[in-house]
C-alpha cells in the first residue's frame, strides 16, 4: 500500500508467473447452450475435458443438456482415424436426434496440439449437413474460464446477417414461433418507434440471463435509445443484423476478441465504455452510449442516488473493509471499482488476462473512483501466481479475498473470509436493478461470519 | 494419480498442463473440504511451450516448490495434453531431482490408455516400489516381522467413496480382533515410512481398484499375503476375517475369530436381524438394479441378493478392463451383467427394467429423478451429500447397519410415494393458492406476464406478490415490465 501512496493517480500493472487457478474456457458451453436455446456445442477434446464439465456443470448435465464430448481417441491422435469422418458421423447423430440450428465446435488444447483443422473441416461439413457450424478455439492453452464466450461469440460474429431479412423470408425460416412473435411486434414498433430518438443502429454483444436483457434495454429505453440487436440472440436464427458504421457496446470485460471482430471485421464503431456492473458502472455506461449516439441523458443522477440509498444496508458492512482479488474471470476490475465506490480499499487486483484497451474507460473510471474516494490505487496483476498471492494475503490482513475454489476453503479454516469468483459470473450483476445482488453475494460472507460469532 | 499423490502426507503433484486443469484441486477442496491447499500445482502448457517446449520450466518449477514447501516427494504428472507432446518428462525428472533435496518421480501413465482408478492403482505400487528399492539400496530395510500379527491397510485414499469412514472401522476391526495396524496407505501416510511395509504379517486390500498391483508387489518381493476380500455386508466380512484367521495361523499365529464372527454378527450389526424382521419381508423379490465401480456394485448385488432377498435385475460397472472378475462375482446373483461405461445405455437400461429401487452413483440418482425411481447412491462418481459428516462407513459390522438403512429407505421412500399418489397427494396447495390470489386483482401486461414466467418457479409466487403490492402502493392500474423491475430495486430498502 505504500507503493500505491508515492503515486496515488496511476494504476499500477503487474505481471507474474501465470501459475494460478481457474476454470477451463470450455466452461463457457454451460452457460452458452443455455442463452442460444437452439444449438448444440460439441467439445473435442479428451477424457480430462469431459471430467471438468462433469464437475463443474454439476446437475447440468444431467437435465440432458444440449452439449457433448467428442472424445478422442488414441486413433485420433495418431490420425489412425479420420478426423473428417469422424466429425461427420458424430454430427450427422446430432443432427437427426436433436435437430439444432446451429451446431458449436468447441476446439480444445488436444485439437491444437495436433493441429486438426476444425475451421478447415467446418465449411465442408457445413455444405455436407446443411446444418451451420461455427467454430471457436476455446482452450486452456490461450484462455481463461469467461474468455471462452469471447471466442464464441467472436466467430459468431461472421455470422450475423449483414442487411435485414425481409420478414416473408423470417418467417419461412423460423414460422411457428415467429409467427407467434409476429403479431406482437408489430404492435410493439407502431406504438413505441416514436418513443425512441433518431441514431444510428446500436448492438449490444455479451451473453446475459434474459431478465437482465430485459432490464438493460428498459434502462436505455427510458433514455430513448434503441437496442437493435444482442448478441447472441436468444436463438440463433435471431442473431442480430449488424451493418457498416452500426455501434456496438459490450456488457462484460472479457470480450476484447468479440470487439475486436466487430470493429475490423464488421466495420463497426466501439463504444468504449465503463460495464454496467454496480450502480456507478451502469450510470457511466448509459452515459456514454448517449454521448457517442447524440443523446442527452435525463434523470441519471436521481437514479443512480436512489440505487445508493437502496443499498445502503449493505455498503454499510463493506466501508472500510479491505478486499482482494486473486483473479480467475475478468470480470475483476469492474467489481474492484463497484466496491471501492462502496467505501472498500483493495490492495490488489488480480486477472487472467488485461486488454489495456477494451477496458480502458472501465480502468479509467477505475482510477478516478481511487482519487475520488480518497484510497490508494491498486496494483492489477496480470497473469497472478497463487501461492505469492497467498502469502501477500497473510501479509496484509485482508477482509475479504474473492477468489476460485480451490482456495475458498483452505483460506476459510485460515481464518479468511471468501466469496467465491464464479458466482459473479453465474449471478445476475448487470444493471440498477441488479447492485444489489451484487452485494449481497459480497457480504454474504461478511453477514455470515457476524452471525456466527 | 493426484488422488494417490495427494493422500500421502508430504507429497507435492506437479502437473504438465494447460490453465484450467487444475480443477482437482476444487474437488478436493469442495467435495472433501479440505482445510488445506491442495498440494497440486500446474507446470503451464502454453502457446510457449508449445513452439519451444518447457525447457527450463518444469524443472524450474519443480525445484521451486522443493524450495516453497520442502516437500518429502515430488510427483510430476503428466495429462492428456502432456502426452501428445511427447516431451522427455523423464529427463526433466532426472535434472530436477540434482537441484531439489526431495525426491522426485514422473507418474507412469498413459492418458489414452488408463482411467482414473488403473492410474491410481498403478502410481501407488510406482511410489511403494521406489521406496523400498531406495531404502534396499541404502540398507534401511528393516528385518523381520513385528512381534504381533500385524497388517498394511492399503488403498484408502483422498476422494474415495466414504474412504475415511471406512478406514476408521476397518482399523476398529483389526484392533478387535486383535490385529495391529502396521500402516494405512496412501491416505495421511509418510513416503519416509514405506519401507516399515514389509515387517506387517500380510496386507489387506479393501477396494478391488487400488492396491491390488502394490499388494502384488510386496508378495512377490518379500512373499507377504494378502486378503483381498471387501468385508462389505454380513456374509463378505465374515469371510474375509475367516481369511485373515486363515494367513496369520499359517505364520504361526494361533487364533480363532469363529465367536467373534458370530457375536458381532447377532449383536454388533443389526443387519442379520434385519433380514429376519417383518420390514425386511416387504423388500421380498422387490426388483432392484445396481450399478457402479466393481466392489462396490459387487459388494451391494450380494447383499441385496443374499441377505435381503431382494431381486437384482441386473448388475453392472463401469471397470470395463476388469470385467471377468466382476462377471464371476456376481453372476449368480442376478439376472443380467451390464459392462459399459455409456451411461445412457446404463439409463436405457433402467427405464427398460423399471426397478423399484436403483443402487449406483450419481449419474443413476439423476436417472432415478427422471424415472421417479428411488435411488441409492453407493459407489463414485459422488458429489458432495457423499462426503458426509457423520460416521457412515460401508465397510465391516457399522457398515452393514449403514447399508441396511441406505437399502430400507431407498424402499420405502419409493413405497410412500406411491402410496401419496394413489390418494392424490396430502397437499392443500389449491387452498392456499386461492387464498392468495383473492385479493389479486391486478392488471398484468402481456409483455410481465411473460417476463414473469420466465422467473424461477419456486420464487415467481413471492416476485408477483412483491410486485402487486408495490403496485397498489403506488396505485398503479396496470403492471408493466418497468414496473416490475422498479419493485424488485425497492424490495430491499
Amino acid at each position: 500500500m505504500t507503493l500505491a501512496d508515492t503515486q496515488p493517480q496511476a494504476l499500477n500493472f503487474e505481471c507474474e508467473t501465470g501459475n494460478y487457478h481457474t476454470f477451463c474456457p470450455i466452461s463457457c458451453v454451460a452457460w452458452l447452450y443455455q442463452k442460444i436455446e437452439d444449438s448444440f456445442f460439441l467439445v473435442i477434446g479428451t477424457k480430462t475435458c469431459g471430467y471438468f464439465l462433469q464437475n463443474a456443470m454439476g446437475v447440468m448435465i444431467f437435465a440432458e443438456p444440449r452439449y457433448a464430448m467428442a472424445e478422442l481417441e488414441e486413433g485420433d491422435i495418431s490420425a489412425q482415424l479420420n478426423d473428417y469422418e469422424e466429425l461427420k458421423r458424430l454430427c450427422t447423430q446430432i443432427k437427426r436426434d436433436r435437430n439444432p440450428s446451429v451446431i458449436v465446435w468447441i476446439g480444445t488444447c488436444t485439437t491444437e496440439i495436433i493441429k486438426m483443422d476444425l475451421e478447415g473441416l467446418a465449411p465442408k461439413l457445413e455444405a455436407e449437413l446443411g446444418i451451420p457450424i461455427v467454430t471457436a478455439r476455446a482452450n486452456g492453452l490461450d484462455y481463461a474460464f469467461t474468455q471462452g464466450e469471447d471466442t464464441v461469440l467472436a466467430a459468431m460474429v461472421q455470422r450475423c446477417p449483414d442487411k435485414p431479412v425481409g420478414e416473408v423470408e423470417k418467417e419461412e425460416r423460423n414460422s411457428i414461433s415467429k409467427l407467434l412473435n409476429f403479431g406482437r411486434k408489430k404492435e410493439e414498433v407502431a406504438v413505441t418507434e416514436s418513443e425512441y430518438a433518431k441514431h444510428t443502429p446500436l448492438v449490444l454483444f455479451g451473453s446475459l440471463p434474459d431478465p437482465v436483457v430485459t432490464q438493460l434495454t428498459l434502462e436505455l429505453k427510458k433514455q430513448g435509445i434503441k437496442v437493435s440487436g444482442w448478441l447472441p440472440s436468444k436463438r440463433y436464427t435471431e442473431l442480430p443484423v449488424i451493418e457498416e458504421g452500426y455501434f456496438v457496446s459490450g456488457i462484460n470485460p472479457f470480450l476484447s476478441r468479440t470487439a475486436t471482430t466487430l470493429m475490423r471485421r464488421r466495420k463497426t464503431k466501439l463504444i468504449g465504455a465503463p460495464f454496467p456492473i454496480g450502480p456507478d458502472g451502469t450510470r457511466a455506461w448509459i452515459e456514454k452510449l448517449c454521448s457517442a449516439l447524440g443523446v442527452e441523458p435525463t434523470g441519471l443522477a436521481e437514479r443512480e442516488a436512489q440505487i445508493w440509498e437502496s443499498v445502503e444496508d449493505y455498503v454499510k458492512l463493506l466501508r472500510g473493509k479491505s478486499v482482494f482479488f486473486m483473479g480467475d474471470n475478468l470480470l475483476e476490475i469492474s467489481l474492484a471499482r463497484f466496491l471501492i465506490r462502496c467505501g472498500m480499499t483493495c490492495p490488489e487486483i488480480g486477472i487472467p488476462y488485461m486488454d489495456k484497451r477494451y477496458q480502458a474507460a472501465e480502468l479509467e473510471l477505475l482510477s478516478k473512483t481511487c482519487r475520488e474516494m480518497g484510497v490508494p490505487t491498486p496494483t492489477i496483476v496480470e497473469k497472478p501466481d497463487n501461492y505469492n498471492q497467498i502469502q501477500r494475503i497473510y501479509a496484509q490482513d485482508i477482509d475479504l479475498v474473492i477468489t476460485g475454489m480451490a482456495h475458498a476453503n483452505p483460506l476459510e479454516a485460515r481464518g479468511i473470509n471468501t466469496k467465491w469468483s464464479v458466482e459473479f459470473t453465474f449471478a445476475q450483476i448487470h444493471g440498477f436493478t441488479n447492485a444489489r445482488d451484487v452485494l449481497e453475494l459480497v457480504t454474504r460472507p461478511l453477514r455470515r461470519n457476524n452471525s456466527l460469532k | 494419480t493426484l488422488r494417490i499423490s495427494s493422500s500421502f502426507k508430504n507429497v507435492h503433484a506437479i502437473m504438465h498442463a494447460p490453465i484450467g486443469d487444475d480443477y482437482f484441486n476444487v474437488m478436493r477442496s469442495m467435495l472433501e473440504r479440505d482445510r488445506n491447499f491442495t498440494p497440486v500445482t500446474i507446470s503451464s502448457v502454453d502457446r510457449n511451450v508449445l513452439a519451444r517446449g518447457s525447457q527450463e520450466k518444469v524443472v524450474d518449477n519443480i525445484t521451486r516448490k522443493d524450495a516453497e514447501e520442502t516437500p518429502d516427494l515430488i510427483v510430476l504428472t503428466p495429462t492428456c495434453t502432456s502426452s501428445i507432446l511427447q516431451e522427455d518428462l523423464a529427463n526433466f525428472v532426472q535434472r530436477a531431482q540434482i537441484d531439489t533435496k526431495c525426491d522426485v518421480l514422473l507418474a507412469d501413465v498413459n492418458h489414452y490408455r488408463f482411467t482414473e482408478l488403473q492410474a491410481a492403482d498403478r502410481t501407488l505400487q510406482q511410489i511403494v516400489q521406489y521406496y523400498i528399492a531406495k531404502a534396499k539400496k541404502k540398507g534401511q530395510l528393516p528385518e523381520g516381522k513385528t512381534e504381533k500379527p500385524s497388517v498394511n491397510i492399503i488403498g484408502i485414499s483422498s476422494l474415495g467413496f466414504h474412504n475415511q469412514h471406512d478406514c476408521i472401522e476397518l482399523k476398529r476391526l483389526m484392533a478387535d480382533i486383535g490385529v495391529e495396524v502396521n500402516a494405512v496407505i496412501p491416505e495421511g501416510a509418510s513416503v519416509l515410512e514405506l519401507k516399515n511395509l514389509p515387517k506387517a504379517w500380510f496386507n489387506l486390500v479393501p477396494y478391488r481398484e487400488i492396491g491390488l498391483m502394490t499388494a502384488e508387489f510386496l508378495k512377490e518381493e518379500f512373499g507377504m499375503p494378502y486378503v483381498d476380500i471387501t468385508p462389505m455386508g454380513v456374509v463378505e466380512t465374515a469371510r474375509c476375517i475367516r481369511k485373515i484367521q486363515e494367513v496369520v495361523n499359517a505364520q504361526g499365529g494361533d487364533v480363532n475369530y469363529e465367536d467373534f464372527i458370530e457375536n458381532q454378527t447377532l449383536y454388533v450389526s443389526q443387519a442379520a436381524w434385519f433380514s429376519r424382521s417383518i420390514d425386511c419381508q416387504n423388500l421380498t423379490g422387490k426388483k432392484a438394479v445396481v450399478f457402479g465401480d466393481n466392489t462396490h456394485a459387487a459388494a451391494m448385488t450380494k447383499i441385496l441378493s443374499r441377505e435381503m432377498g431382494i431381486h437384482v435385475v441386473m448388475a453392472g460397472t463401469y471397470c470395463k478392463a476388469d470385467e471377468k472378475w466382476f462377471r464371476e462375482q456376481v453372476s449368480e446373483y442376478c439376472d443380467e451383467v451390464m459392462i459399459s461405461d455409456d451411461n445412457g445405455a446404463i439409463a436405457d437400461a433402467i427405464a427398460r427394467i423399471e426397478p423399484s429401487a436403483i443402487f449406483g452413483t450419481q449419474m443413476e440418482r439423476h436417472v432415478g429423478k427422471r424415472l421417479r425411481i428411488p435411488c441409492g447412491v453407493i459407489s463414485a462418481p459422488i458429489h458432495v451429500q457423499d462426503f458426509p459428516i457423520g460416521y457412515k462407513p460401508f465397510l465391516g459390522y457399522e457398515g452393514t447397519n449403514q447399508v441396511a438403512d441406505l437399502v430400507y429407505n431407498s424402499f420405502t421412500l419409493g413405497m410412500e410415494d406411491h402410496l401419496l399418489e394413489i390418494f392424490g397427494g396430502h397437499d392443500t396447495k389449491e387452498v392456499i393458492t386461492r387464498g392468495m390470489s383473492a385479493d389479486s386483482d391486478m392488471n398484468w401486461t402481456k409483455e410481465a406476464q411473460l417476463e414473469l414466467n420466465k422467473i424461477p418457479g419456486f420464487v415467481r409466487g413471492k416476485i408477483k406478490r412483491n410486485t402487486e403490492k408495490f403496485a397498489r402502493d403506488r396505485n398503479l392500474s396496470e403492471i408493466t415490465v418497468e414496473a416490475m423491475y422498479a419493485a424488485k430495486e425497492s424490495v430491499g430498502a
